[in-house]
């Protein structure tokens, strides 16, 4: 049965600072300035008020900040760091050194966009070009989303089938700065739920011994890759089966994806995180007309369901795939072409076409998701997509 | 590369579970130059095993022994800061 929960107005990042604090993790090491964003405040002031027993270490970049949550995590402690932008491009280098210790660090991440133009608001540039750092990516619509993901992700990370660190994404200040009512799970539920993190190989552990980060050429770096690479599998049956056992204690389910008004679609949306939410209420009014409109808002980017969002879209005639973030490959976006790739296999392809969309923050309404759905229907008159990359609501 | 490991018998994250493990790996694979050491010309001032970067100078009872080659990378700075030089210690290139 759920446990009783209190219902609470929040930011996304005061949401996932309280997550953080009902962790209680061993060790925060943080970059107190910008880009940095208000979780590491609220949590420090935890600290500072004792609710945490955390030793919190402040350090002079986001790349010190990896490499000592990385170092505490290696001694064997449960240890979390939290950034966003500019100082996940920083951390870049340690990033995926973590993931190839199979450190289960546990990092919220902030989505806004990376300079330059210098800009601060949301679009996903910094952890779209994080996809193949090894880490397991999970992205949240709301602050709740945030919260319940959080939590789930220790259990996913310190997973012996996984051993991986794990990014909880949230949609910079939309989500992140936005109030939402949202329920928390009481302390000692989280407490329970997350365990002891007991770790197999810990350096402060002085009667086993180990030596972490050693030298591997042409003979065994193939063999650690591959490693990761089993974990990154093993992490999808995880992340379901952590969701399912998350479901009990908060009455919340989470999937790999979550598919809205999908089954009968004949046009579907597929976007990440907050603009999943506007999205909705535009198929909401789409099927108030009587027109054949779903979503699906993928949830895990890392490891990438590609069958399971290949079978959920089965009976779509006609997709639109919405990235925020430009990569330049003039191909689509990550998304768009992830996905559109995992439909080589199958008999049954949709239409498919792409959008690059709120980039630096511009907003993304009702109006603009509607113009998607409209370019859609056109599309399925004519049985072809015209133009295949589409920049939204761009001034020529 | 036969003797070889698979990715699922070893540790995960290239951990080694065992202490004192760099000694087995052996850097005299390295070398191109050799240090040879002539036993009749030694006066066992140990010099060379004081400056051998790599303890790679083999001492038993205050005497030289003989060249750990395992582990010597033919730096060739015992041969350098050797008083007798080519009586005790010289380089030759590695075949």
């Amino acid at each position: 049965m759920a446990a009783e929960q209190k219902r609470v107005a929040m930011t996304g990042n005061e949401a996932v600072a309280h997550g953080m604090r009902q962790i209680d993790p061993d060790v925060v090491a943080a970059y107190p300035i910008t880009p940095q964003t208000d979780i590491v405040q609220y949590f420090s002031s935890f600290v500072s008020n004792g609710q945490v027993k955390t030793e919190f270490v402040t350090v002079e970049s986001e790349h010190s900040a990896m490499s000592a949550t990385l170092g505490a995590s290696m001694a064997g402690a449960r240890a979390m760091t939290a950034t966003s932008s500019q100082g996940l491009a920083l951390m870049w280098e340690i990033l995926h050194i973590a993931s190839s210790y199979r450190a289960p660090i546990v990092m919220p991440v902030v989505n806004r966009a990376l300079s330059g133009p210098i800009n601060i608001h949301c679009d996903h540039s910094d952890t779209m070009g994080s996809l193949t750092t090894g880490w397991i990516q999970i992205y949240a619509e709301s602050a709740q989303e945030a919260y319940d993901n959080l939590i789930q992700a220790v259990r996913i990370a310190e997973h012996p089938d996984v051993l991986l660190p794990v990014m909880v994404c949230q949609d910079g200040f939309i989500t992140s700065h936005g109030i939402e009512n949202l329920n928390l799970l009481p302390d000692e539920v989280v407490k329970e739920f997350v365990g002891e993190y007991k770790p197999k190989y810990a350096l402060l552990d002085i009667e086993n011994p180990i030596t972490v980060g050693p030298l591997a050429l042409q003979d065994y770096y193939t063999e650690v890759k591959v490693q990761q690479a089993e974990a990154m599998k093993n992490a999808k049956q995880v992340i379901l089966d952590v969701a399912e056992e998350y479901a009990k204690i908060s009455g919340r389910k989470y999937g790999l994806f979550e598919a809205y008004k999908l089954d009968d679609a004949e046009r579907a949306i597929v976007v990440l995180s907050s603009t999943a939410g506007t999205a909705k209420a535009v198929v909401d009014n789409l099927r108030a007309k009587g027109e054949k409109v779903g979503l699906l808002k993928p949830r895990v980017l890392r490891p990438f369901p590609a069958k399971e969002l290949v079978d959920a879209l089965s009976s779509v005639q006609a997709v639109a795939v919405m990235d925020r973030a430009e990569t330049f490959s003039t191909a689509g976006g990550q998304l768009f072409v992830e996905l559109r790739s995992a439909f080589y296999e199958s008999e049954k392809r949709p239409l498919m076409k792409n959008y690059i969309f709120g980039l630096g923050g511009r907003d993304t309404t009702t109006r603009e998701i509607s113009r998607v759905f409209e370019d859609l229907a056109a599309a399925l008159k004519k049985g072809r997509v015209e133009e295949l990359i589409t920049h939204l609501d761009v001034r020529e | 590369m036969t003797n070889l490991k698979g990715y699922k018998e070893i540790p995960i994250g290239g951990i080694i579970p065992k202490a004192g493990n760099s000694e087995e790996y052996r850097t005299g694979d390295w070398r191109s130059f050799k240090p040879i050491w002539n036993e009749e010309g030694c006066v066992h001032c140990l010099i060379c095993w004081v400056f051998c970067p790599d303890t790679a100078i083999i001492v038993e009872d205050g005497k030289v022994k003989g060249i750990n080659y395992d582990h010597c990378k033919g730096c060739g700075i015992c041969a350098r800061e050797c008083p007798r030089k080519e009586k005790a210690l010289y380089m030759v290139k590695e075949e």
